[in-house]
């Protein structure tokens, strides 16, 4: 019992162990976030290299040409419009879709709900390459053509349950006294919703559709399934990479890498001004 | 709380995406194991024969291979756990005013598309690249070392892939976790090790359990990571690699279909026996 009360609370909170952790956990954090950044330094830096022949995998001097030479190249520049199509109108029918489900299944009761959960939940459990391959079975069934279409109606597929989940969320943090009040000061339902429902979700229909459009522009393995001859940038990437990385693909990496970096300096320094947590942020952003 | 009763509104705005989703996911599902009972080829063209007799061929021809892809994600599933884990608890206590900028540092590589990021670390990790490469003319490693095409690369391509899917949601969690309870744990005489095991830790079960899933079954089913860290590899394939071949290159339909089902069967089955092992933990805990 003495020898209980001698521990005193103060001497149990800083042990040796945890002044030996106060550098342990930063350190290992410090070293693994390098980690995650490592093929992304070397993507950045053979951007640059002047390789002699195709094979781009020893140093051998600085260039920028990979640079120049990079906007005459018609496959890339047809694999870059494919996916940016793709990515935008996917986006598009998604999140419209997505958040009118999302509202349905947060304002109403209805007979089914329990399915339309499963319907909702069950693709973003399911293996990509079980969503990819099931879909080429419709198409070969049904004998039709694989091609940027099909790819449009495949991301739009897997894109919707984010978008309900996102959405939802929202909807189910937002106080309903606000559009009881809109209600009560003799708005019609439609009115409400443009006026009142509608601008207090929109934060989640936005991150939803960013959401969606990350997905979509980095999907590799159910757009295999769906593309035919068709290349979107991820397909051409892996495609012209067999043996070795080309130079123009770690350039556009890095040109990516830099359009992303901005993207999220620019939120740090908006969250720094608003001075309020934005963790849902990265939460819902981070890609397959 | 509902403000809407029963009426035509829920359906009209269900319609456009549950149709969707019943005409491009359930319905692809039922051909896909329509599918896996036909019998032909693909020139003749298939026929339904309800060949139930399919599954116990598929299973007993590349059972290894669902053995093999179920140890990958496993042990990718446990290493994320081990090394997320750390970084989560750091940003979420120690991140300070840093925590929103620490968890974008996090997500940033991820940015770049993923099929890049696999091939990068292909070539930092080739037999003469800049690490082997290195070690070698140190003569730290024999000449002959490789390390691509083996099940540890896989593994760890795996791995790094995976990571912020394990760091985001175990993050969530220790973030929310009340500090009071845990100083009310030490107040209490707990080690700063009973403290952490069973209060920080048992309170960060419901990220773990999120982190898990989302690493693990992404992991059993992918197959570009034994494609291209795995060097095509026969011996590091998992079942993601035969179903995609048997699909796109044989165009042997119905065995495909029926790895796919099973492949989904031994997913439910793994992850219902962990969410029912730590559920009951919990309980105990």
């Amino acid at each position: 019992m003495s020898a209980l009360a001698a521990r005193t609370p103060a001497q149990h909170r800083r042990p040796l162990g945890d002044r030996l952790g106060s550098w342990i956990l930063p350190g290992f954090t410090g070293l693994l976030l390098l980690f995650l950044f490592a093929p992304i330094a070397v993507m950045i830096l053979f951007s640059f290299n002047d390789p002699q022949g195709r094979q781009n995998i020893t140093w051998q001097g600085f260039t920028f040409r990979n640079y120049v030479d990079l906007w005459g190249r018609s496959q890339i520049t047809d694999a870059m419009r494919n996916s940016l199509v793709v990515a935008t109108i996917s986006t598009l029918i998604a999140t419209a879709l997505g958040t009118m489900i999302g509202l349905a299944l947060t304002r109403y009761s209805f007979p089914g709900r329990a399915l339309m959960n499963l319907l909702i939940f069950i693709p973003m459990t399911a293996p990509e390459i079980i969503l990819g391959a099931s879909l080429l079975t419709l198409w070969i069934t049904f004998g039709i053509a694989r091609g940027i279409l099909t790819i449009l109606v495949a991301h739009v597929m897997f894109n919707i349950s984010y978008v309900v989940v996102t959405v939802r969320a929202r909807l189910a943090g937002m106080n309903q006294s606000l559009e009881e009040a809109g209600m009560d000061l003799y708005a019609d339902s439609r009115t409400t919703f443009w006026k009142v429902t509608f601008p207090i979700i929109f934060p989640g229909i936005l991150s939803a559709a960013l959401l969606a459009f990350a997905l979509s522009i980095d999907d590799y393995v159910i757009t295999l399934f769906s593309a035919g001859s068709t290349k979107t940038f991820p397909l051409w990437v892996f495609g012209v990479s067999r043996l070795g990385i080309p130079p123009e693909v770690n350039v556009l990496g890095t040109l990516i890498f830099l359009v992303a970096f901005i993207f999220i300096g620019i939120q740090l320094w908006a969250q720094r001004r608003q001075g309020r947590s934005g963790a849902a942020a990265p939460v819902t952003l981070v890609g397959k | 709380m509902r403000t809407g009763r029963s009426g035509l509104a829920p359906f009209l705005l269900l319609l456009p995406g549950g149709a969707w989703l019943v005409l491009f996911f359930a319905v692809p599902m039922a051909i896909m194991l329509a599918l896996s009972l036909e019998q032909g080829s693909f020139d003749n063209g298939y026929t339904l024969t309800w060949n139930f007799g399919i599954y116990p061929e598929v299973i007993s021809q590349y059972w290894d291979l669902y053995v093999r892809s179920a140890v990958f994600a496993l042990a990718t599933t446990a290493i994320t756990l081990a090394v997320g884990y750390p970084v989560a608890y750091t940003i979420a206590f120690r991140g300070g005013r840093l925590k929103n900028a620490l968890l974008l540092v996090v997500v940033l590589p991820f940015f770049v598309s993923f099929v890049i990021r696999t091939l990068n670390w292909r070539m930092i990790l080739s037999d003469n690249g800049i690490v082997f490469g290195f070690l070698k003319d140190l003569h730290v490693i024999p000449q002959n070392f490789h390390f691509l095409a083996t099940p540890a690369s896989v593994i760890f391509g795996l791995t790094y892939n995976f990571l912020p899917f394990m760091i985001l949601p175990l993050y969530v969690a220790i973030e929310k976790i009340d500090r009071r309870l845990i100083e009310a744990a030490t107040d209490l005489y707990a080690s700063r090790f009973q403290a952490f095991w069973r209060v920080t830790f048992v309170l960060s079960l419901p990220g773990v359990v999120a982190g898990s899933l989302l690493t693990f079954i992404p992991a059993i089913g992918d197959f570009i990571t034994a494609e291209v860290i795995g060097a095509g590899n026969p011996q590091v394939f998992m079942v993601g690699n035969i179903i995609q071949r048997k699909f796109l290159d044989s165009l042997d339909y119905p065995s495909a279909a029926a790895l796919g089902f099973v492949l989904v069967a031994v997913t439910m089955v793994l992850v219902s026996v962990y969410t029912r092992v730590v559920g009951s933990e919990r309980l105990a805990g």
